[in-house]
């Protein structure tokens, strides 16, 4: 009859908007990124065709390079201890003896709920050398006797943007990690029991590896975030000689503050294959263990 | 007795971890409420008097209350555009059979992998084209195209909502439209919820593009105010700390009523990834 027909029109209309919000607002601004960045233009006049120029540019481009190293540096110190973190109080919260886990879990997902932006200038004030929080607190516990200038150590300024980092997305991972931990049948857990494992021995040959899945999520996802810091280390600053500067911080100064619009479309594809390239070595990596 | 040492130390794990998510925010509200000469000078622990003086310099240079107004007005209509065209979709996915429906689909979840700040400086440039520069369209219009929302929402379009429930809508007659907004709407509304909550948090941050393409004052959103705060009030620490005061109780308040709701959300929505 016709009105299957008909049905299947609706099947494609009810899918339609997002194909047309994504072709206008997603795939034209991509493409038109890419026309720019084989142009000159500052934005006022002509754009004038430069072929590869910009790309060749941004291949001898030592501040890029900084870029990329800083935000892989950032993402190491922010990653690795936030991971640790969110597994470890995973599997204490899994315990059944465990009381307020309500109350523990809202309290860790906290901060990743509170904008990135917002929590960028908290912590820029509270390690504000002369009024900050923190060197008051450690001056009146006696552990320092002058005010550390934290923002003017590339180490201190690359440390505090990931620990702003990690102190954002270890509740939301330790959630997702629980989630997972949620997913594993109690029978395992009673064979193990009546095999007389310790519990030591439980979390680290079933729950663990029963987790991969989990921890491939996790995994891919802090990839793709993390190499896009943007919001709360642009708060805290360059840092000097610009060592917390992280790769979209350099998109955003040479299109939005420099008006060097094409450089800034060579920019933003240089970071998406930076971002392909580590993606594909995570999600290659994961394999290779199976 | 082992025993009860090892859980000992466990809470006392968890408690200080959970102190060091709550202090940053105790100390930043204390602070609010001290003279400059005094967070310049000593560490403070308790109350002081002068929040008022301090929200008063704040208002005289910042309008953030405007900021807020415009954050929530923004933020809202996204989020039911968000949520509206994500189910329409998820539902269409679930529910209908048309040709290369599986390439379409698996074209959506592709979408996700793209870096979001790729195409920013082509966007930019094609609302300046539009004439949607320092108008809210750039912010609110893109939420139709929201691939983890018809993700979401085809899976629970999968498994709570009854065919036959469908077939006995067009039985009455009613047209497709009519059987979408009428009767699986309001079925799926729980799942409307979990996506809707993670569509206002994502809103409600947003922070690039307001920043490049609103350029009035007042148009602004609270996440840019406070970004300039810094800039405004050089040395002026107590209306910077009052400024933040404002963007993080609201969400507090918030969260403790929500909380179970948003982190239940979260956890069926990692499952589901």
């Amino acid at each position: 009859m016709g009105s299957k027909v008909n049905r299947s029109f609706y099947g494609y209309i009810f899918v339609a908007p997002f194909f047309i919000g994504f072709a206008v607002f997603g795939l034209m601004p991509i493409l038109y990124t890419l026309y720019l960045s084989f142009m000159k233009w500052d934005g006022f006049s002509d754009p004038v065709y430069v072929g590869l120029a910009n790309y060749s540019r941004l291949l001898h481009d030592s501040f890029f390079y900084q870029t990329i190293g800083n935000t892989l540096i950032i993402w190491i110190l922010s990653n690795v201890p936030q991971l640790i973190l969110s597994v470890l109080l995973a599997l204490v919260l899994n315990e059944r003896f465990i009381r307020g886990k309500h109350f523990f879990r809202a309290v860790y997902f906290f901060p990743h709920i509170i904008t990135p932006v917002t929590l960028g200038v908290i912590f820029s004030l509270m390690f504000d050398w002369q009024t900050g929080t923190i060197n008051k607190l450690l001056m009146s516990l006696g552990i320092i006797h002058d005010p550390v200038n934290w923002f003017n150590s590339p180490w201190w300024s690359r440390i505090i943007a990931s620990g702003v980092i990690c102190w954002q997305y270890f509740g939301f991972n330790m959630i997702v990690f629980i989630a997972g931990l949620q997913g594993i049948p109690r029978e395992v857990y009673e064979a193990a029991e009546v095999d007389g494992a310790s519990k030591k021995q439980t979390a680290l040959h079933i729950t663990l590896p029963l987790l991969r899945p989990v921890f491939l999520f996790v995994f891919i996802t802090s990839v793709i975030g993390g190499l896009q810091l943007f919001d709360a280390p642009l708060m805290l600053g360059d840092g000097p000689g610009n060592s917390s500067r992280t790769m979209v911080m350099y998109l955003y100064e040479t299109a939005f503050k420099n008006f060097d619009y094409s450089y800034g479309a060579a920019v933003a594809y240089g970071i998406f294959f930076v971002v392909m390239f580590f993606t594909a070595i995570t999600a290659k990596a994961s394999k290779l263990k199976d | 007795m082992a025993k009860i040492l090892t859980r000992g130390i466990l809470y006392l794990f968890l408690i200080a971890v959970a102190a060091t998510c709550l202090l940053p925010f105790y100390s930043m509200i204390i602070t609010s409420t001290h003279a400059n000469s005094d967070i310049a000078r000593r560490l403070l622990l308790i109350p002081g008097d002068q929040f008022l003086d301090n929200y008063a310099r704040l208002k005289d240079t910042v309008n953030i209350w405007r900021g807020f107004g415009n954050t929530v007005l923004i933020t809202v209509t996204s989020t039911i555009i968000n949520v509206y065209f994500a189910a329409l979709a998820g539902y269409g996915f679930s529910k209908y059979n048309f040709k290369y429906k599986n390439v379409l689909f698996l074209f959506v979840l592709g979408t996700m992998m793209i870096p979001g700040q790729l195409g920013i400086i082509g966007f930019f440039k094609l609302m300046d084209s539009l004439n949607m520069l320092n108008t809210y369209w750039p912010l609110i219009l893109p939420s139709i195209h929201n691939a983890f929302g018809i993700f979401l929402m085809r899976q629970f379009a999968d498994s709570s909502v009854p065919t036959e429930i469908i077939e006995s809508g067009r039985m009455d007659g009613y047209g497709e439209w009519q059987i979408f907004n009428r009767i699986v709407l309001p079925i799926m509304s729980p799942g409307l919820a979990t996506l809707g909550i993670f569509a206002f948090i994502g809103k409600w941050n947003d922070f690039l593009t307001p920043m490049i393409v609103l350029f009035d004052n007042n148009l602004q959103t609270l996440p840019v105010m406070i970004a300039s705060l810094k800039s405004q009030f050089t040395s002026d620490f107590g209306a910077q700390y009052v400024g933040i005061v404002i963007a993080v109780v609201p969400i507090l308040v918030f969260f403790s009523f929500m909380s179970k709701r948003i982190i239940d959300g979260v956890a069926a929505g990692a499952v589901k990834g």
